[in-house]
């Protein structure tokens, strides 16, 4: 009977048994990350799933990812089959307004230049040893979009799903504090007070129900490896804009994106098992995913001032930062920063179409990407 | 034979970066010419 008693106690003891110094750095960490999501609302919505998820495949023995794990059945049900990143971009497609992108259509070319950051950071990971597959999901953190990450990391590099995706989302919440040095030290003084007329005339209906239509139409014909990215952000923002299907939108972008966004959260978190998570790789990728978002806002910035030049000093550069996919975040960190050199300088709306150019850009990047790897033979066909 | 990082790189670059730009200014000719065809109308908004 003692020895029955003494085998029931070593199963409540397995766990502390069984813990190595790399599960408890992973709880640590997923301690950051609640921290992070919790006190400083840093992108709470992922962090905290994540943050728990990660909590949830560290601790011993649970074997929670296991083939029949609870976490394992989360993640093969949307990773695996690449459904929860195209749920939500649906659910952001619904919620965004390109109006602001439509108003002023020459805004498109700064969600452009915004994307350099992508390419130039997969030229440095090519460089730094990374394997093309590996560089190339490491690059699309520079898209700064966290289902554009996920997306082509699960289905290029499940192994650097963790890393990748817990660097494009902190990065993301980190735009306020990255971005600003970066345009100041780019710009001249005269450059930042430059004022900007208001954005000229609406957008008709019509016109915001054929974006939705031609970007999905021209996109995938030129990028059909990526038309699921596309075809979803697009089907989403055609719901939101022809108003006929206001059931459909809202569920879109609140029961449907919350539900996927904490099964997506835990099954990031989920990758992040001390063993595979804790090497040197994992640092170069937060190091590069930190150089990507910054060459973004150079390229940005750069393309800015070259339309600032072209239009004879019409307009103010600072807008090119908000070409990225951080939406309305960036737009919002170009307003205050103007509103710093001049009181009377109103960029949001300049810098919402930017914003809203960069959130087509991404995708429409990270579309064109897989299509070039297809091409090139390096992805199939 | 397999393609070598910098070729790899470099067509990534020029393919990747070039073709993002071309499309979106594409979109930015389409979407200038689709509002001059479909003016805003007030009284033709919700």
């Amino acid at each position: 009977m003692l020895e029955a008693i003494l085998n029931g106690l070593s199963g409540l003891i397995a766990g502390f048994q069984s813990l190595d110094w790399r599960s408890l750095v992973m709880l640590v960490v997923g301690g950051v990350l609640l921290y992070l999501g919790i006190k400083k609302e840093c992108e709470p919505l992922l962090l905290v799933p994540i943050g728990f998820g990660c909590l949830l495949v560290n601790i011993p023995v649970a074997d929670i990812m296991g083939k029949e794990g609870f976490l394992r059945v989360i993640y093969n049900m949307g990773v695996n089959t690449e459904l929860y990143p195209l749920l939500i971009f649906v659910g952001i497609g619904a919620m965004t307004d390109f109006s602001p992108l439509l108003a002023n259509p020459m805004t498109f070319l700064l969600g452009a230049a915004g994307q350099c950051g992508i390419f130039l950071t997969l030229l440095l990971a090519l460089g730094l040893g990374f394997d093309k597959l590996d560089a190339v999901s490491i690059g699309i953190i520079g898209a700064c979009d966290g289902p554009t990450a996920i997306y082509v990391t699960s289905k290029y590099a499940p192994h650097l799903l963790g890393a990748v995706s817990v660097a494009a989302y902190s990065y993301m919440s980190l735009v306020p504090v990255i971005q600003p040095p970066i345009m100041r030290l780019l710009t001249t003084d005269h450059e930042r007070k430059i004022v900007m007329g208001s954005v000229t005339g609406q957008v008709s209906k019509t016109t915001r129900i054929l974006f939705p239509l031609v970007m999905t139409v021209l996109g995938g014909l030129i990028a059909p490896k990526g038309l699921p990215l596309l075809g979803t952000i697009m089907l989403g923002n055609l719901m939101r804009e022809s108003g006929v299907v206001s059931r459909l939108t809202k569920a879109s972008e609140n029961e449907i994106a919350n539900i996927v966004t904490l099964f997506l959260g835990l099954s990031i978190g989920a990758t992040m098992a001390g063993g595979a998570f804790l090497n040197p790789k994992t640092l170069l990728i937060l190091g590069l995913g930190f150089i990507a978002i910054c060459l973004d806002t150079v390229c940005g910035v750069l393309f800015g001032k070259l339309m600032c030049f072209l239009s004879g000093g019409k307009v103010n550069p600072l807008i090119g930062a908000a070409g990225i996919s951080a939406f309305p975040m960036a737009a919002r960190v170009v307003q205050r920063e103007g509103q710093k050199y001049n009181k009377k300088n109103f960029l949001l709306m300049h810098a919402m179409g930017a914003n809203a150019g960069g959130q087509v850009g991404s995708v429409l990047a990270a579309a064109v990407m897989l299509s070039v790897l297809s091409g090139m033979g390096v992805i199939p066909h | 034979m397999e393609m070598d990082k910098v070729t790899f790189g470099i067509t990534m670059l020029v393919c990747g970066m070039g073709g993002t730009l071309l499309t979106l200014w594409i979109m930015s000719l389409i979407m200038g010419v689709l509002r001059k065809v479909f003016p805003f109308k007030e009284e033709k908004q919700n």
